[in-house]
């Protein structure tokens, strides 16, 4: 649907979505979106609730394969690859696509382990390798400081800003190529959500960032480009700055400027 | 409307809520007065029961009651033999039943939520659940025991084994569906196979839970007779051999409580006592554990 001009190069498309259509059992949530998610950006989705946007994220781990009566059509490509399609494990494709969920999620072990788990999943590394994983991964969270002396503690004793640094050093830790972030700052105070907005900052260095948000001010900080979602169409996808100040659409600008409704 | 009418009025609502304030008031008292007469009738017969249990009891107890067997009429003696096979087939009851009960309730929990067999399997449990134990009692009797044409300690595992895995069985589906699915999603989201996610994730975050399952289970045979009646019978002397007849505090005590003989009357109250203990113990134990989470 988007028919928004791409800003002068284009960068690499990480994720190619074609003619993707998701259904909830009858209800039809996604219909025929078209997105190219630049490699190395951080891109936004916003819109009110209920439009898919966070249908549309789980698409990309295909999370909605855990539920019967969720099905997708089309095409993801990440790479080139259809991941809808492939016949590469789940597992595999979940190592390559991380994801961070909306609520806080530490497991019932300690925050060393949380972070170890996802690692041994598929490297076998030395004691002293996996020290060094887990330390890398809680100073890239800028979480190292604050946990280094109780690494042996239980992650659901840290504060929810803390538990959510812990779950996005877990989901980094596994090197992902592509980090999908579900309204991550939406259970957390404003430092901890300036500590994550940092965060992500810093990630699109090495991974390709997306983030489901109601928070328009946090898309506008922090992405760079933003997809406007309704009704489970994509109706306007662009640089967010293009996005914020120029958007094509009358009911973008609506939305945008609080006039929506 | 004037000023002085609005003034009026406003003195008379505040009236209404006063004397709605008021009737809510007496209402709350007298609820809370029949519910704490109700609380008082419970507890009255517990403390009544546990009385009972420790004054009866506790004059029997003595080191004899450890390292006798249980006596002739008017004789004196123990309990060592009893002791030592509800003991026995409490525990390989555990063994037996804890394993099929908690694998069953993975199934119910993470596999078969919708499923017919699953619906099925749930519906059955439920059916063994509430089962009087007397019927499962007089099933092993009939499979097991009339077919070897001997009472045996075996049957009667099989019979108490038979009570723990519906329990277990419920407690554990219970508490893997009480576990949030973003758990679950977040472990999978990190290309966790289902197992993993499973013995790593899903159960360690039940385990207090379904510990508690397993001890009240332990707790609940520990004090069953019908089913060991048909099955283990009873033994005199001490026996190890599991299967022969086997001696159990259930069973004895139902023996002896029911006799003339006064040593014997005794010796159940000595056993009862330990029981109740016991129950008392496993209980508090599962308190313990679920408190912790």
């Amino acid at each position: 649907m988007s028919t928004a001009p791409r800003p002068s190069q284009p960068p690499r498309a990480k994720l190619a979505v074609r003619d993707l259509n998701f259904y909830y059992g009858k209800f039809h949530a996604l219909k025929g979106i078209n997105l190219d998610i630049p490699e190395n950006k951080v891109t936004a989705f916003i819109g009110p609730s209920g439009c898919g946007k966070s249908t549309l994220l789980r698409t990309f781990n295909r999370m909605f394969e855990l539920y019967p009566e969720q099905r997708a059509q089309g095409q993801i490509l990440l790479d080139g690859e259809d991941l809808l399609t492939s016949r590469q494990d789940v597992a595999l494709i979940r190592a390559k696509v991380g994801m961070v969920f909306q609520k806080p999620t530490p497991f019932p072990m300690s925050i060393y382990d949380n972070i170890a788990f996802g690692v041994k999943l598929f490297e076998s590394l030395n004691a002293t390798d996996m020290d060094e994983r887990v330390e890398w991964a809680l100073r890239k969270a800028a979480l190292w400081t604050e946990v280094k002396d109780k690494l042996h503690q239980s992650g659901a004793g840290l504060s929810g800003g803390q538990q959510q640094r812990l779950c996005i050093a877990r989901g980094i830790a596994v090197l992902p190529e592509v980090l999908l972030l579900d309204e991550p700052c939406s259970a957390l105070d404003p430092i901890s959500t300036a500590k994550i907005e940092e965060l992500i900052a810093e990630l699109k260095n090495d991974y390709t960032v997306v983030i489901v948000t109601h928070n328009m001010q946090q898309a506008a900080r922090c992405s760079d480009y933003t997809a406007y979602m309704y009704l489970g169409d994509l109706m306007e996808f662009g640089a967010t700055e293009q996005m914020f100040f120029k958007p094509q659409r009358k009911e973008t600008e609506d939305y945008i400027t609080g006039r929506f409704g | 409307m004037t000023t002085s009418q609005k003034l009026l009025s406003a003195a008379t609502l505040a009236q209404t809520r006063q004397a709605r304030f008021a009737a809510r008031k007496r209402l709350n008292q007298v609820a809370l007065a029949l519910s704490l007469a109700a609380m008082a009738f419970g507890v009255f017969w517990l403390v009544w029961i546990l009385w009972e249990t420790l004054r009866l009891g506790l004059s029997g107890l003595s080191l004899s009651l450890f390292t006798e067997m249980t006596p002739p009429p008017n004789e004196a003696g123990g309990l060592a033999n009893a002791l030592f096979g509800s003991g026995v087939m409490v525990l390989l009851a555990t063994f037996v039943g804890t394993p099929i009960g908690i694998l069953a309730g993975v199934y119910l929990a993470e596999y078969g939520r919708q499923g017919a067999l699953a619906g099925c399997t749930r519906f059955v449990n439920d059916i063994l659940l509430s089962a009087p134990s007397i019927v499962i009692g007089l099933f092993v009797y009939t499979v097991v025991v009339a077919r070897f044409k001997s009472f045996s300690g075996w049957a009667g595992v099989l019979a108490l084994a038979l009570i723990v895995i519906p329990v277990v069985i419920r407690t554990t589906e219970n508490m893997l569906l009480l576990v949030p699915a973003s758990l679950r999603e977040a472990a999978y989201a990190l290309g966790t196979p289902k197992w993993k996610v499973i013995t790593l994730v899903t159960l360690r975050a039940a385990r207090a839970g379904v510990i508690t399952g397993v001890l009240l289970a332990v707790a609940r045979i520990a004090g069953e007779t019908a089913p060991l009646l048909f099955t283990a019978l009873n033994n005199q002397f001490w026996n190890a051999d599991l299967s022969k007849p086997m001696a159990s505090l259930p069973v004895t005590i139902f023996k002896f409580a029911m006799s003339p003989y006064e040593n014997w009357q005794q010796l159940a109250w000595a056993a009862v006592f330990l029981i109740t203990v016991a129950v008392l113990g496993l209980n508090i134990l599962a308190r313990v554990l679920t408190r912790q989470k």
